[in-house]
């Protein structure tokens, strides 16, 4: 690892002006991506700026319509928690799906979405729960927030702070793990809103990261049932093709954990 | 250079480190706490598990800095005196190691999922709980065996307190 200068900040005001002053300044939440990437030496920040144990950015909140979940929350705490397994189930059992354990107790929401890994768990849900992220400057629609891979809307120096989950009436997710890294080799999230809209999201799939799936959402909204599936075609256009699986078996596995994820959502 | 303020195994301490310094680097070059194995360096193998305010987590991944102020404990500060820890001497038991090598990792990673599930354990959660935790010799079997021993252990002693 390069020579770096650490900051721990203790607001969002202050976490931003230190990112300002830096020359080359990072977030640091949970670190387990930035920290690995930089004993690598693939990424060299001047700054790094702590933001994991800013007390505003830490906690879990609900209310009838919406969960909030604060960036700096952990994988497991958003995990076993009991507003969450109220609110939203399937966004629970996706938490206890990150990495392994000792991941998960560092681990962020709001790091997982600001790096926006194509095979990320968290941005599924985001997506297709239609939820809303906020930063420090303002509020981001999911639909306008994944630009790509490792791509957000985020500006230099944005800080998430919280992300505002619309609760939803059914919600499933299934991923098919990669057997090594556990990152999601594909994953798809389905959900179908208080107001009867149907929202699928499917990561680890494309080669812009996480996606909407047009065919799930009309074939779900129609008939809400893993047996609606059957019928659809997935196009394997764009979709990832290497070593670990190729765009056909990933066009499969859409569906496939899909189904699953209806069959889990109920 | 930063002075890092934190207590290791009950005991406070303050070390002169650079900013880059990984905690396992802290604990084992500076404070020669040399128990906690550096295996992977990539977040994956889990040799170098200790705990953060009760929490395992792999401290090739953490930095010194983000230690501050917190209760750290290492393989070396789970025994009371020549006592083993419950979880130690059921690896030393049941066989449950055979190089070593990953073994601090493992006890780590064990007693927080005997801590987090209590007396629910059964073998197929302590294989998944345990998938951040490579093993090259034994297989697992003796492993996971160890740990539903231990996780026997653990409940009397807490029941006796």
């Amino acid at each position: 690892m390069y020579q770096t200068t650490y900051h721990r900040a203790s607001s969002v005001d202050e976490a931003a002006s230190l990112f300002a002053k830096g020359k080359e300044a990072k977030y640091l939440a949970g670190g387990h991506t930035l920290i690995p990437v930089m004993k690598q030496r693939l990424a060299a920040p001047s700054d790094v700026i702590d933001l994991a144990r800013i007390k505003e950015l830490v906690g879990i909140e609900a209310s009838a319509d919406t969960l909030t979940i604060k960036a700096a929350t952990a994988h497991s705490d958003v995990a076993t928690s009991d507003a969450v397994k109220k609110a939203i189930p399937a966004l629970a059992h996706l938490a206890s799906q990150i990495g392994d354990p000792a991941v998960r107790y560092r681990g962020t929401i709001g790091g997982s979405l600001a790096n926006n890994d194509p095979a990320a768990d968290y941005p599924a849900a985001v997506l297709a729960t239609g939820a809303t992220i906020k930063t420090n400057k303002r509020s981001i629609a999911a639909d306008d927030f994944f630009k790509g891979l490792f791509t957000t809307a985020l500006e230099d120096g944005e800080i998430i702070t919280a992300v505002l989950f619309p609760v939803t009436a059914k919600a499933g997710y299934a991923k098919f793990p990669h057997p090594a890294s556990r990152f999601a080799l594909t994953g798809v999230f389905v959900a179908r809103t208080k107001s009867g809209d149907v929202r699928v999201a499917a990561t680890g799939a494309s080669q812009n990261g996480v996606m909407r799936v047009a065919a799930l959402e009309q074939a779900l909204k129609a008939n809400w049932s893993a047996a609606a599936i059957d019928g659809v075609n997935i196009s394997a256009n764009g979709l990832l093709n290497d070593i670990h699986g190729s765009s056909d078996y990933r066009a499969n596995l859409i569906k496939v954990m899909a189904q699953r994820a209806v069959v889990a959502a109920g | 250079m930063s002075t890092v303020k934190l207590t290791v195994n009950g005991k406070a301490v303050s070390v002169d480190v650079e900013d880059r310094t990984l905690l396992v680097n802290l604990l084992r070059d500076h404070l020669n706490l040399t128990g906690t194995h550096v295996g992977c360096d990539t977040s994956q193998c889990g040799a170098c598990v200790v705990h953060i305010d009760g929490r395992a987590v792999k401290s090739c991944t953490v930095l010194a800095g983000q230690a501050d102020g917190c209760n750290v404990t290492t393989i070396e500060g789970i025994a009371t005196g020549d006592e083993l820890h419950p979880m130690q001497a059921a690896f030393r038991d049941n066989h449950g190691l055979q190089c070593g090598f990953c073994t601090p990792g493992m006890i780590m990673s064990a007693i927080d999922i005997v801590k987090r599930y209590g007396g629910q354990l059964d073998e197929a959660t302590v294989r998944h709980e345990l998938e951040g935790n490579i093993c090259r010799c034994t297989g697992y079997h003796n492993i996971v065996k160890a740990v539903l021993d231990a996780a026997g252990r653990m409940k009397v002693a807490q029941a006796a307190e």
